[in-house]
């Protein structure tokens, strides 16, 4: 067999450059570091305070009352079923502590990515150097930068959310940059000819066009960050993902069973009622209107919210 | 008559070497020749016109012909790659982004083919879409926009969304946009077109009718001669980004530059672009400006002159009636001689003088709305216009 080094060119070797880096990274950025870290553990450790201080059955109330309210009677019922769910399986506390993470670094990769998406729309270079960043953020296995993230940061949730902003920001940013492109050439046009200045122009004509697409990037960097979960247990982000992977360690079908339902519900939950916020303005019904057509007080209005 | 806008000696050409097409331009290739030497397109080639103050301009020709390009170097949409563009004596190719977007908002607007409503917006935010981009206040701006919807007839529908509205619908709310920012210039483009035929000929007639309440200059890119020739004052016709004609759309009927223009008019009917007063001829009558004259004396006249009738009139030129020397035996008055024949409007389009034209005996007379005499339409010179236009 022949020697896997007979073909390289040069002494200097990748993997060392990778390690040097990182190392210069934690001696001469501590602070930068420290900065990150800090403003993550504000966002994440706030959220899941919050989320755990509530009471559990307000708590669950005010996620069935959005779902009724958003996506209607059937996923409200889903949502109460979903809630009875979490509480038979005692898993409540990890559930609030797995949905303040995803929503952390959903909120922190949207942050960052929706602006990138915007400069990307706008301008042609920066897409041509965003865009193999991307593929390298969706392509590079997460397991690989959860080593560099628990170098710099430690154990604990903000590693995880870092992991999980670097997996889930690629879709907010590409289908950001997809919707701002694609708004029909007319509308951009008519925007022009009516005096917009091109600020005007992103936040009258282009953004609410491209919402959408951009809603459909929300929704999308949601679901990535919850399929992070599990590996981001790894590094002790804890919550659901932590459920399971006990379950794996002590090869326990019951327990990680249990905590994989239980990121799939978040999941579902999530999902609809992310997905409502894209369809535009057919599909804001009021509150009140969907208690009515729960109340069968008009058999039309239910068909019509249904199919939105 | 003031010049609003003043086209002086543009092109437009796309692509990264623009000398090089102007060039071969200038050597007389055609659009053609020059995509295939230098990969450029030209968009618009020596362009000069000038649009008059309260006219309605229609720019007319086949797609790709450069007109979409045209209208939209009037609001610099496309900025043109040579020539100047001068509105109000202001050549917009040398102003600052600055005073462009102040001219945007104060003086010209525009209506888009495919609408291009804002879907996320209710009609009457759309409406007012424009003063919100010039930064006027949500009080002042709204009752304009009711304004603007009410002119149009969509004040009722102000909190629909677009997508709730039919096509002729959302092309009024366009509309109620562009009138709503009260400009002096409306450039349209192609804006009926994607209406089916009954919504565009209503359309056209919503639009005549507003420009009779407020004379504004408009713009109006178009494919389709007939609403060419229904609203336009003058019409240019382009072709390959030339503009090869400009004038009336008689002008352009009667005297077509080429065979390019002339195609135009394959299948469309120039008997409802004529009007009785188009045709009317005044040289081959014999005209009696007195109605007591002796019947003898004009029948001497006729035979003299050569002509087969007189038309007579009283001192104002009034019509009175014809007469031809048969019906002139034998009577003691003038009166007592016209032949029985019913006097046309100059407005009345040539369809509908076609049938009194056949039946006449005589060449039918045109008067004015004041029932002036214009000049009579014959059978032979009808014949003859319509075998011209063909």
């Amino acid at each position: 067999m022949a020697d896997a080094s007979q073909y390289k060119l040069f002494a200097f070797n990748i993997g060392d450059g990778v390690e040097w880096l990182v190392n210069w990274i934690q001696t001469h950025l501590p602070g930068l570091l420290d900065g990150i870290a800090g403003v993550i553990d504000f966002i994440v450790s706030n959220l899941e305070h919050l989320l755990l201080w509530v009471n559990p059955l307000v708590m669950a109330a005010i996620i069935v009352i959005f779902g009724f309210w958003r996506a209607g009677v059937g996923f409200g019922i889903f949502c109460i079923v979903a809630m009875l769910l979490f509480f038979q399986m005692t898993l409540w506390p990890e559930t609030m502590s797995t949905l303040a993470l995803v929503l952390a670094s959903s909120f922190v990769a949207l942050a960052i990515g929706m602006p990138v998406g915007v400069a990307m729309a706008r301008n042609d270079m920066v897409e041509r150097i965003v865009r193999p960043i991307l593929d390298l953020m969706q392509t590079m296995p997460p397991f690989v930068y959860l080593i560099p993230a628990a170098i710099f940061f430690g154990l604990g949730k903000v590693p995880g959310t870092i992991a999980t902003v670097i997996f889930a920001m690629p879709p907010a940013v590409r289908l950001t940059n997809l919707g701002i492109r694609q708004v029909n050439e007319e509308n951009i046009e008519a925007g022009l000819a009516f005096g917009c200045t091109p600020r005007q122009l992103l936040r009258k004509v282009q953004l609410p066009l491209a919402m959408p697409s951009i809603m459909q990037g929300i929704n999308q960097t949601i679901m990535l960050s919850l399929s992070m979960v599990v590996i981001a247990s790894m590094i002790g982000a804890g919550g659901l993902g932590n459920t399971v992977l006990t379950g794996i360690q002590r090869l326990n079908v019951g327990l990680g069973f249990e905590g994989g339902l239980g990121v799939v519900l978040i999941a579902i939950v999530l999902d609809r009622i992310t997905q409502t916020f894209g369809t535009g303005h057919s599909s804001r019904v009021g509150l009140w209107a969907r208690v009515r057509q729960a109340l069968g007080s008009g058999g039309d209005s239910q068909e019509a919210g249904s199919t939105s | 008559m003031t010049d609003k806008i003043v086209v002086d000696d543009v092109y437009k050409i796309f692509g990264p070497k623009p000398e090089l097409a102007k060039e071969l331009i200038e050597k007389g290739y055609d659009k053609a020749q020059i995509f295939e030497e230098t990969g450029h397109t030209v968009g618009v080639q020596q362009a000069s016109f000038s649009i008059h103050a309260g006219e309605i301009f229609v720019v007319m020709g086949l797609s790709g012909s450069g007109k979409s390009t045209m209208v939209r170097m009037l609001n610099r949409l496309i900025d043109p790659t040579y020539g100047a563009v001068r509105i109000d004596g202001n050549d917009i190719t040398q102003m600052s982004r600055e005073d462009l977007i102040q001219l945007r908002r104060r003086d010209m607007s525009m209506v888009f083919q495919s609408f291009a409503l804002m879907p996320h917006q209710t009609v009457l935010e759309n409406a007012a879409f424009g003063l919100e981009v010039a930064g006027i206040d949500r009080s002042e701006r709204e009752p304009r926009a009711l304004d603007a919807l009410e002119q149009v007839g969509l004040k009722a529908n102000a909190n629909s969304y677009p997508s709730e509205l039919s096509g002729g619908m959302k092309q009024r709310v366009g509309l109620a946009r562009a009138l709503a920012v009260d400009p002096s210039i409306l450039l349209m483009d192609e804006a009926f077109s994607a209406l089916d035929p009954l919504i565009r000929t209503q359309m056209q007639d919503e639009l005549i009718e507003l420009q009779k309440q407020k004379q504004r200059t408009i713009v109006f890119i178009s494919h389709d001669l007939d609403e060419a020739m229904r609203i336009g004052d003058r019409i240019a016709i382009m072709e390959q980004g030339r503009v090869v004609q400009i004038g009336t759309p008689d002008d352009i009927v009667s005297n077509p530059a080429d065979d390019y223009v002339r195609s135009f008019f394959h299948g469309v009917d120039v008997t409802k672009v004529f009007t009785g007063g188009d045709l009317a001829r005044r040289d081959d009558a014999e005209l009696i400006n007195d109605p007591n004259a002796d019947p003898g004396s004009v029948r001497d006249r006729l035979s003299k002159n050569g002509h087969a009738f007189a038309v007579v009139l009283d001192n104002g030129e009034q019509y009175r009636g014809v007469v031809t020397a048969a019906s002139l035996a034998s009577v003691n008055s003038l009166a007592d001689a016209y032949v029985e024949v019913e006097p046309v409007d100059e407005e009345t389009p040539l369809n509908e003088v076609l049938s009194s034209v056949a039946h006449a005996t005589v060449p039918v007379p045109v008067t004015n709305g004041g029932g002036k005499y214009i000049g009579s339409v014959s059978q032979q010179f009808l014949l003859q216009t319509l075998d011209r236009t063909r």
